[in-house]
């Protein structure tokens, strides 16, 4: 599904402050995959990750989304397969704009956002019982500003609406690191629930080691912008979460 | 009476500067000032177009299209160029100031005796009650086709551009052309409001814009302050609070003027009032 070959990114080349992000990385991800991506601060995680959606793009090497190079197209091109869960909730969503507007924003990512008013009945009673799904009794206030809501309430929208439209690809930017333990556990639990049911390919990066360990089907940890470690299948699932520990150590 | 008339007739043909402010500031969270140049723009086009017996269906639409343009091109500086949009603003408007002037060929432009859009339909006798009708008609429909535009997906996007640009690009838009057709969009409503005060007024003046940016900052944060108080969310209401702000804001001034202010200070007394209601919720406590 995400082939990179052969990327480099460098920031403020030729500056004092040059910083090699990311360093000559070959990654496959296979359809349906879901991977776990550590690694310590400036490991280059995020930059993975901002290559992949398009939000930067690579120095070298080339980058192919189910079947297609899309190594220089912006990111708002790349959205027809791929959808994003940022680390602020506050980013994911649009704070004035009521659920339902969320919503049908999130449901039009791969069309054409056109001169006709979409918001119909119809429309809204699929997203109220989308919402339902969450158990948060958010479906009856749909027509509320978004803002209004906790982090943890936001994350967990910001997740369903992902899946309005047709989506392949989810990336999880530590989605859950602005949020309180319990809310973090539940946005956790929805989206691995939403990457089984819509067998949705997926990266995850996080600091939480317990995450990496229960979460996932392939696991990467990251270090100065190479891959230091990769393990998948059985490997990953009987991988104790001390082992990670240890990879830190 | 006649006085608060006029301020009434004046408050509707700002209601489209105001409009215009709405858009790029509180939509898109974008500060942007070539609301002078363009306003003026509307105003000179509108003159010159009648003067040489354009007919009003070709006058309404150039007067959009030039205000548009110059939206557009502070747009273009903005995010192709990545220039703070105040500075943008600035640009555009300063450029404008020699357009406007070439193309008045001159520094005021009389229109008397020209078949304006308030002379073409006469619904009643009485001249001012006949223009206050066919601006609030005006108006009301221009009022109407925003809240539509607002209330379609393409609307929505467009609201969510202001609030997260993250998000927005994530879900397909490219934010830099959706705040280059929205500053076009905000100075075409600006134009309009050059377009209506010129026929309002029978004259076009090539420094009718100076400092009209205020009257739609001012219109729109008395119309915020209203928004916030009353806690709406509703788009109409919103837009009709904003075109309120307008007149309001028309009829502070008339009030001022009324008591006797020398006409001298007209601006300081704008920029004080101005400043009055963006601090009216800070000095009252009331502030979130």
């Amino acid at each position: 599904m995400i082939q990179l070959s052969n990327i480099n990114k460098t920031f403020n080349t030729g500056k004092p402050n040059q910083v090699t992000a990311i360093n000559n990385i070959d990654l496959d991800i296979k359809t349906g995959e879901f991977v776990v991506i550590v690694g310590s601060n400036g490991s280059g995680k995020t930059t993975l990750l901002n290559l992949v959606s398009g939000n930067i793009l690579p120095n070298s090497g080339s980058i192919t989304i189910d079947g297609n190079n899309v190594t220089r197209l912006p990111e708002h091109k790349r959205s027809k397969w791929i959808a994003r869960i940022f680390q602020n909730p506050l980013l994911g969503t649009a704070a004035d704009l009521s659920i339902i507007d969320n919503f049908r924003l999130a449901a039009l990512r791969t069309k054409a956002k056109n001169l006709s008013i979409g918001k119909n009945d119809q429309f809204k009673s699929l997203v109220k019982d989308r919402i339902a799904t969450l158990g948060m009794g958010l479906e009856d206030k749909i027509e509320q500003p978004i803002g209004t809501l906790s982090g943890g309430q936001r994350q967990a929208l910001t997740l369903l609406m992902s899946v309005m439209d047709t989506c392949k690809i989810l990336l999880l930017d530590e989605p859950t690191a602005a949020l309180d333990p319990r809310s973090a556990e539940n946005v956790l639990r929805i989206a691995d629930s939403l990457i089984k049911e819509y067998q949705l390919t997926a990266i995850l990066v996080t600091h939480n080691l317990k995450d990496a360990g229960n979460y996932g089907s392939r696991i990467i940890q990251m270090g100065e912008g190479e891959i230091l470690k990769d393990i998948a299948g059985t490997e990953k699932q009987s991988l104790h979460q001390n082992e990670l520990f240890n990879w830190f150590g | 009476m006649d006085f608060y008339l006029t301020a009434l007739l004046q408050g509707l043909c700002f209601a489209g500067i105001a409009f215009g402010i709405y858009i790029s500031m509180k939509i898109f969270n974008i500060p942007d000032i070539t609301t002078d140049g363009s306003y003026t723009l509307g105003g000179v086009v509108t003159g010159i177009m009648l003067t040489h017996n354009q007919p009003g269906y070709i006058i309404l639409p150039t007067v959009l299209l030039a205000g548009a343009l110059a939206g557009a091109l502070t747009g273009i500086i903005h995010t192709k160029l990545k220039i703070n949009a105040l500075l943008a603003g600035i640009l555009v408007m300063t450029a404008l100031y020699s357009v406007n002037l070439t193309i008045l060929g001159r520094s005021n432009l009389p229109l008397l005796s020209m078949p304006t859009l308030f002379s073409v339909v006469n619904l009643i006798t009485n001249v001012n009650q006949n223009s206050l009708l066919i601006l609030i008609g005006f108006v009301l429909i221009v009022a109407l086709i925003i809240g539509y535009l607002l209330k379609t997906d393409f609307g929505i996007a467009m609201r969510a551009t202001g609030n997260s640009e993250p998000m927005v690009r994530a879900l397909g838009v490219n934010t830099d052309r959706m705040k280059i057709t929205g500053l076009a969009i905000a100075n075409a409503l600006t134009a309009l409001s050059g377009y209506l005060i010129v026929q309002l007024q029978g004259f076009a003046d090539i420094s009718m814009g100076i400092g009209i940016v205020i009257v739609g900052l001012g219109s729109v944060i008395i119309a915020e302050t209203i928004i916030n108080w009353l806690q709406i969310t509703s788009v109409w209401l919103s837009l009709i609070l904003v075109m309120a702000g307008a007149v309001i804001f028309q009829f502070v001034l008339a009030f001022t003027l009324y008591i006797g202010v020398d006409a001298n200070l007209l601006k300081l007394v704008t920029a004080a009032f101005v400043l009055l209601i963006v601090g009216f919720p800070r000095l009252t406590g009331r502030a979130s």
